[in-house]
């Protein structure tokens, strides 16, 4: 298990490296340069050489490479060139709404996919079946943009149930930072809870024609034990690995949830540096939102070993 | 030629010899697994309209989609605008109807690129195997360790704004999906005695690639494809809602969503069309996708319905 992990880690830094470079090499596909970007057009030949010379763009590139990587290091993921400020800085004080929201939409999506999942592995073909295959099938087709304004629509404007944008701090109040969550978490846990039914549902079936459900059957357990107790931690295997790929699509998907429910959340943050074109944080929030996404799979990986003795020997 | 032949205990041969009746009898037992597949047959309905609609937009829109009838802005749905106009009175209905030639190419376009470069090193990857496979397998994994809507936002936002830099975007993200499925099948294949046998007639490696191996991967290939064009529309859908996708007056389904959203409460028209037109779609292409894997490898059924 040890020597698994280890492997693991090694080969997440020589990805890591990779990861980096392209960051790296996309940044510089910016059309003219970051110091033209950042001059504008106050921009003079002078004032630009100068200005390059200051950020070491007349550095070959590989040294360039280098310097870049050595500031990530120190932890100094960009500056924004708006604020001045560290994007890591801006990115921590935004950080808890995108959690916040992150974490309602897992926990959403979990209590949606495991009764409807399991039900529908159970009794294949059945009329819980039937609704959970076509909820997996339109959840995955449909746009959560589109879903999160629909549900904006009918909730907030003409039911006026909820309120339609806005985060409140759960410390500050924490009814109130529950009824703003409940919208935009809704429409990222379907998001999660689509694809995951559908793994669940196949993982359940499949487990259910296995010998040993026939046996704790024939041992006269009671069906819940069998259920629970036999089939659901076997099929559960086959919905952690896909966790960690969902995790990656749900961190998308909470940057466009962000943006309609105008959520002040580190998608939003990314949004806002990309039309004033501070490149600054607009790196910042790759990096930090992709390593993030790196060690969640790392986790998952490991988790998925210490569950399933047959990785860490293969 | 080589050609993959399921045998009834679900083992595969390989013959070396072509013969012409067996492979057109192969080919009408897919014809007739797809045809009894609902859901396939549902999504290649969908894909015919919206081909329909592409090609045709001219003669079935009542409106030229970019003409302002400057007086009838916010029309709600009516029968002289089936689904509305917006704010500076352009009809919605038309709109969507020419936005389907954004989607489909957006989608085609990006995934013939993502094909293109997948395959490309995938087979190269598994062929040649060693510190070729690590590296490419390596940048590989790199791409798939960001979150692919951040990585196609991030791209985007550099190279700009526009339509082709969304396909470069989505295709460029789309990329590892290819490349891992064909690795996988070559792997598998290059030890078959048929690849042996062309070696050993003197085939080069290249010919034994394309020729050899490729052809027996297509199969899920052609599924990844189909499900890929779906999630294609979808993602550019989120760009131009974003703003960072196809730039306005162009009649995309995401921008016009994404410039309704302004007017959710006085014209929600605006924004509910172009979401299910992107639904819908979506929809084809995924349903097409799971038909296809049923009907080329039957042995998957079970898992999905």
């Amino acid at each position: 298990m040890q020597r698994y992990i280890i492997r693991r880690f090694i080969e997440m830094v020589f990805v890591l490296f990779l990861v980096s470079v392209i960051v790296f090499t996309v940044l510089r596909l910016v059309p003219g340069d970051a110091a033209s970007v950042l001059m504008g057009i106050e921009a003079t030949d002078a004032g630009l050489a100068q200005l390059r010379h200051e950020m070491g763009l007349d550095q070959p590139i590989y040294v360039q490479y280098v310097f870049w990587v050595r500031e990530v290091l120190k932890g100094n993921f960009g500056i924004s060139w708006q604020s001045k400020r560290p994007a890591l800085f801006l990115i921590q004080r935004r950080f808890p709404a995108t959690v916040l929201l992150t974490l309602s939409a897992t926990l959403i999506g979990l209590l949606l996919t495991i009764p409807l999942g399991i039900l529908a592995g159970i009794r294949p073909f059945s009329a819980i079946d039937t609704f959970a295959t076509t909820f997996a099938l339109l959840g995955i087709a449909m746009p959560g943009f589109w879903l999160g304004l629909m549900l904006l629509l009918t909730f907030a404007v003409w039911l006026q149930w909820l309120p339609p944008s806005g985060y409140v701090p759960p410390q500050d109040n924490l009814g109130d930072a529950l009824r703003h969550v409940l919208l935009p978490a809704f429409t990222l846990g379907i998001g999660l809870a689509a694809p995951l039914t559908r793994f669940l549902r196949s993982g359940m079936l499949d487990v259910m024609n296995q010998d040993y459900i026939r046996t704790a059957r024939a041992k006269g357990l009671r069906t819940p034990t069998v259920i629970l107790g036999h089939a659901l931690k076997n099929a559960l295997l086959s919905v952690v690995t896909v966790m960690g790929l969902l995790f990656g699509s749900m961190l998308g998907g909470a940057i466009i949830t962000e943006s309609v429910f105008n959520w002040p959340g580190i998608g939003t943050l990314l949004l806002l540096a990309i039309q004033q074109r501070d490149y600054g944080v607009v790196q910042g929030v790759v990096l930090f939102v992709t390593l993030i996404f790196m060690i969640v799979n790392l986790g998952v990986d490991i988790l998925y070993a210490f569950l399933d003795p047959r990785i860490r020997f293969a | 030629m080589n050609r993959e032949k399921a045998s009834p205990d679900g083992q595969r041969s390989y013959t070396i010899i072509p013969h012409p009746n067996e492979f057109l009898a192969s080919l009408k037992r897919l014809v007739k697994r797809f045809s009894r597949n609902r859901p396939a047959v549902t999504g290649s309905v969908i894909i015919g309209i919206l081909l329909f609609m592409a090609l045709f937009a001219p003669w079935i829109t009542p409106h030229p989609p970019n003409d302002q009838y400057s007086d009838q802005a916010l029309q709600p749905p009516s029968l002289q605008f089936f689904f509305g106009t917006d704010t500076i009175g352009r009809d919605i209905f038309s709109r969507l109807v020419f936005g389907t030639r954004i989607a489909l190419f957006v989608g085609l376009a990006s995934m013939l690129l993502a094909t293109g470069a997948g395959v490309l090193l995938g087979l190269v990857s598994g062929y040649y195997g060693g510190y070729i496979d690590t590296l490419i397998g390596r940048f590989l994994d790199a791409l798939l360790a960001f979150p692919a809507v951040l990585l196609a936002i991030f791209i985007v936002a550099v190279l700009g704004p526009s339509l082709v830099n969304a396909i470069i975007a989505v295709a460029i993200v789309y990329i590892p999906a290819f490349g891992r499925v064909t690795r996988a099948n070559v792997l598998s294949l290059k030890e078959k005695e048929f690849i042996e046998a062309a070696r050993a007639m003197g085939a080069h490696d290249w010919q034994i690639m394309l020729q050899h191996i490729l052809r027996n991967t297509l199969s899920p290939i052609i599924v990844q494809f189909s499900l890929g064009v779906g999630y294609a529309i979808l993602v550019e859908a989120g760009l131009s809602f974003l703003g960072l996708g196809v730039q306005p007056p162009a009649p995309s389904w995401g921008s016009m969503l994404g410039f309704g959203r302004n007017f959710m409460t006085q014209a929600p028209w605006l924004s509910t069309f172009p979401g299910l037109a992107i639904f819908v779609t979506v929809l084809g292409f995924n349903f097409l996708g799971d038909g296809l894997r049923e009907a080329l490898d039957p042995r998957l059924k079970e898992a999905y319905r």
